[in-house]
């Protein structure tokens, strides 16, 4: 009887003390809570904001689109401000889960090249606004690379092996071999992602490796021969090492959009608003666009920002090039099918 | 003779594991000096990556963050897995068993789930306040280490001597105040050491569990995507180490000290 | 006379049993934090739709699955092995030491662990890349893991070896034993509490990291940790996700129940012949 008293009055104290917590602290400043992947904004403009408008900003990071999905689906979700992918976009737009933004708050959206605009993952952008944007290709050593690379197929070159890399994620990935193969990258057919599936199993003994970020580390040091990255990572490796180029092949490939959304629960929409209208601003972006290295869709901030990034192709691809490439589209139950062959080319 | 190349093999050892431990930090405090932003490729000296590091808030922020719920979580977590562990040790076989298995579950467990299986249970409880919700989870992770390491000692030392001290009219507050925690605490202090290396270490189960507060480790994985800051490795541990090596030097000399004096006792008599 | 005794024995016995209130509180910590968790995931694993089922279970248990498993496991046991072969001399040498420097010296072992494991594990491919030719191999992966788990294996075995009573030894050696004889029937057998905690710490975390593996052996190997991830958020399939943490729990509860057996068994024997 005595043990359950004293277990009793633990769990009250503990419940009390827990309480007490959870409702302290609470200001009559605003703060945005801020959801965004790691090192994809100059720390110095959420200063720059914070300043010219009282408002506080909570900046914390995650490292892919569906671990941002688990937060936003929940219903203590506490987030103002996200930049999700266009894939991620469809889906959370099924799920009800964004706040139709007032474009009437956010004015400097005129500055958002009319290309970006208007996207297949949101028609009219009643959701979202247009961050970043890039390519997917192949980032390759000159001084290691006689043939030229124009094709997906030279990652499947026997010539090259042990000194190729592969993206270490399943849509990007199986997403350029179902394009070496002539194949729709948002495939519904199981037929398809079998082949590519089987294309990945014969090429795996020539890969080096399957890496994320130690790609560009990788090819850098001149370690590997050629390796598959997003547009913005070429345009740093470049930078570091001037011996690399970047080619999307002739097949086609992926190209991307990070935007920025306003989840359906945020609490704070009218300075979630005023924060977007903030980034879309010409000189605020293309400060940005600076110091993160990838594309801006913002056309009046490019026109800021020093000729070369405008003249480079990496940076700012012809349309020719866009046009042979797709979206992502959200795969719904069909990822199944993919993350099998997934496991499978991973297993083998 | 054979004592002395014993104890040159032991040094030895000692000596070769130590680099094995250290050669990976040498490097990161090498490459925090170096202008490039990757690893393995020196392009020149800097003090740049020190220089952001203390500019940007985010950063300072999840240091204090990282320190602070690593310092406290691990503190809870002695003190609770220590008074479990002399429960549990005290209990019937059956119930011991049954207890020791559950609390191998955050263990066994991937973070991944531990974190998501936490994120619902305070979604459940209607838990918002990010802070807290680390705090909880980290204590939560690192309760079974702290017990694991105090239970081989318990079952080390003699129940006798708790029997002993209440028969001399201890409370059994008192009893294990005085004599029982004493004759556990190096199982204590490495079950606290290894508690706080868990949480400074942790981010998946903290990026689930927390709620929009971000630690150190959370950070640098996220930004690992764009080359993370070299300089963030070296910020923990050298005044760590130097904080070590004073301690250690000066405890040595104590010794050394208490030796000679009781060599003179010695003589004395 | 005989009553007094038997009261005094009353006595102790409920001051025993009193000592169990010191694990209440963790008694409650558990049942909400560690318990009502995990019968979240046992929802998650056995029903679809609301309905009770095996179905997520049997799924989860595809050839293709349980292979992923196996390497882990192989993976898992490899790690611990290496670190206790290792470990072990570091613990045994550091508790041969004076009190003072040894404790501070234990120290030393675990502090390379606070520098972030991320970053940690880059200098690895730094090193690895330059001075070897490992990286990207299993090898790669094994030293990764050894490296990380390393001082979870020495702080235990290092805690139980300090507290050996120092008279068994030389019992040992008065009645004839050499210095190896006396290790294996004296030294060894008595920091078996130790073994099976340094043994649980490393064995159970190291079947579901990942991370090393993606890093130090280049994604080409598949370990439980990332089919959990890729079920739980790559494909949102919660209820798969939770089945295969289910699958690894019976695993591994079940050989740490079998470990728990030899551990009794082993400490029996080295008491037994002890006296």
């Amino acid at each position: 009887m005595k043990l359950w008293k004293t277990i009793i009055c633990i769990a009250l104290a503990l419940a009390l003390s827990l309480s007490l917590v959870a409702c302290g602290g609470e200001s009559s400043k605003v703060t945005l809570n801020v959801l965004n992947w790691g090192d994809y904004i100059d720390p110095e403009l959420l200063r720059q904001f914070e300043d010219e408008t009282g408002i506080s900003v909570k900046y914390t990071t995650m490292t892919s689109n569906e671990e941002m999905l688990v937060k936003l689906a929940s219903k203590d979700n506490i987030y103002d401000v996200c930049f999700p992918s266009d894939y991620l976009i469809e889906k959370l737009v099924a799920d009800d889960l964004l706040y139709a933004i007032n474009k009437e708050n956010i004015p400097n959206l005129k500055n958002i090249d009319p290309r970006f605009m208007d996207l297949s993952f949101d028609p009219g952008n009643t959701y979202s606004v247009p961050y970043m944007w890039g390519t997917v290709g192949i980032l390759y050593n000159t001084t290691m690379v006689s043939d030229p690379v124009d094709s997906w197929n030279i990652l499947w070159d026997e010539k090259y092996a042990g000194q190729i890399l592969m993206y270490d994620s399943m849509r990007d990935t199986i997403g350029i071999t179902l394009k070496k193969l002539g194949m729709d990258i948002n495939t519904r057919s199981e037929a398809d992602v079998l082949a590519a599936q089987e294309a990945l199993i014969a090429q795996k003994p020539l890969v080096r490796a399957y890496l994320t970020d130690d790609i560009k580390m990788e090819l850098i040091n001149g370690s590997a021969a050629m390796g598959v990255v997003y547009s913005g990572d070429a345009v740093y490796c470049i930078s570091e090492n001037p011996d690399l180029a970047y080619a999307v092949p002739q097949e086609g490939s992926n190209v991307w959009f990070d935007n920025i959304i306003i989840p359906k629960s945020s609490q704070h929409t009218a300075e979630a608003e005023q924060f977007i209208n903030f980034l879309c601003d010409a000189q605020v972006a293309a400060q940005n666009s600076d110091y993160i290295g990838f594309s801006t869709p913002n056309a009046e901030a490019l026109k800021l920002m020093d000729p070369s990034y405008a003249e480079d192709p990496t940076y700012n691809p012809p349309q020719d090039v866009l046009d042979r490439c797709q979206i992502f589209q959200d795969l719904g139950d069909f990822v199944k099918v993919f993350s099998d062959a997934w496991t499978k080319v991973k297993a083998a | 003779m054979v004592n002395r190349l014993k104890k040159f093999f032991s040094g030895t050892y000692l000596g070769l594991m130590l680099v094995f431990l250290y050669a990976p930090i040498l490097i990161l405090i090498v490459y925090s000096f170096n202008q490039s932003k990757t690893l393995g490729n020196w392009t020149g000296f800097t003090f740049d990556w020190y220089v952001q590091l203390f500019r940007t808030p985010e950063i300072t922020d999840a240091l204090v963050v990282t320190l602070s719920v690593a310092a406290i979580s691990s503190i809870v977590a002695t003190v609770l897995g220590t008074l479990a562990a002399i429960g549990l040790h005290a209990m019937k076989r059956r119930d011991r068993l049954l207890l020791e298995n559950i609390s191998q579950l955050p263990m066994v467990n991937p973070d991944l789930v531990t974190g998501i299986s936490l994120m619902l249970l305070f979604l459940f409880v209607g838990l918002r306040d990010g802070y807290t919700r680390l705090l909880i989870a980290h204590i939560t992770f690192n309760l079974p280490y702290v017990i694991f390491s105090v239970l081989p000692k318990l079952r080390q030392s003699s129940d006798m001597l708790y029997e002993a001290a209440l028969d001399l009219g201890c409370t059994p507050m008192q009893a294990i105040q005085k004599v029982v925690i004493p004759d556990i605490m190096p199982g204590i202090v490495s079950g606290l050491i290894m508690a706080f290396t868990l949480s400074l270490d942790d981010f998946v189960i903290s990026f689930f569990a927390g709620n929009g507060v971000d630690n150190l480790s959370m950070y640098i994985y996220a930004t690992a995507r764009r080359g993370v800051n070299p300089a963030l490795s070296t910020i923990i541990f050298v005044p760590v180490v130097t904080l070590l090596l004073i301690v250690n030097l000066k405890s040595i000399r104590e010794e050394r000290n208490a030796e000679l004096q009781s060599k003179k006792v010695g003589l004395k008599r | 006379m005989k009553q007094t005794k038997s009261i005094k024995e009353k006595l102790a016995k409920g001051m025993r049993i009193r000592r169990s209130v010191f694990a209440y509180p963790y008694v409650l910590w558990m049942a909400v934090f560690i318990l009502a968790p995990m019968l979240l995931i046992l929802y998650y694993a056995f029903t679809n739709d609301g309905g009770i089922t095996v179905e997520n279970i049997v799924q989860a248990a595809s050839w293709d699955n349980l292979k992923v498993l196996i390497d882990s496991v192989r993976f898992a046991l490899y790690t611990t092995i290496l670190c206790l072969l290792l470990g072990y001399p570091v613990a045994y040498l550091l508790s041969q030491m004076k009190k003072t420097s040894a404790a501070l010296l234990s120290v030393f072992f675990i502090v390379p662990m606070w520098m972030n494991f991320l970053l940690r594990t880059y200098a690895w491919k730094v090193l690895l890349s330059a001075f070897t030719k490992i990286l990207y191999t299993e090898s790669a992966v094994l030293l990764g893991m050894v490296y990380n788990f390393l001082p979870f294996m020495i702080l235990p075995i290092y805690t139980t070896l300090i507290k050996l009573d120092k008279s068994y030894i030389e019992a040992a050696a008065d009645l004839g034993a050499n210095p190896a004889k006396t290790f294996l029937k004296v030294v060894f057998p008595l920091s078996m509490p130790g073994i099976i905690s340094g043994v649980t710490m490393v064995f159970i975390p190291s079947t579901t990291t990942f991370a090393i593996s993606q890093l130090l052996g280049g994604g080409k190997t598949m370990l439980y940790g990332d089919l959990i991830y890729m079920k739980f958020i790559t494909e949102q399939s919660w209820s798969t996700g939770s089945a295969l943490s289910i699958i690894l729990l019976a695993f591994v509860l079940i050989s740490m129940t079998f470990m728990k057996k030899a551990e009794r068994t082993t400490s029996d024997e080295g008491g037994g012949r002890l006296w």
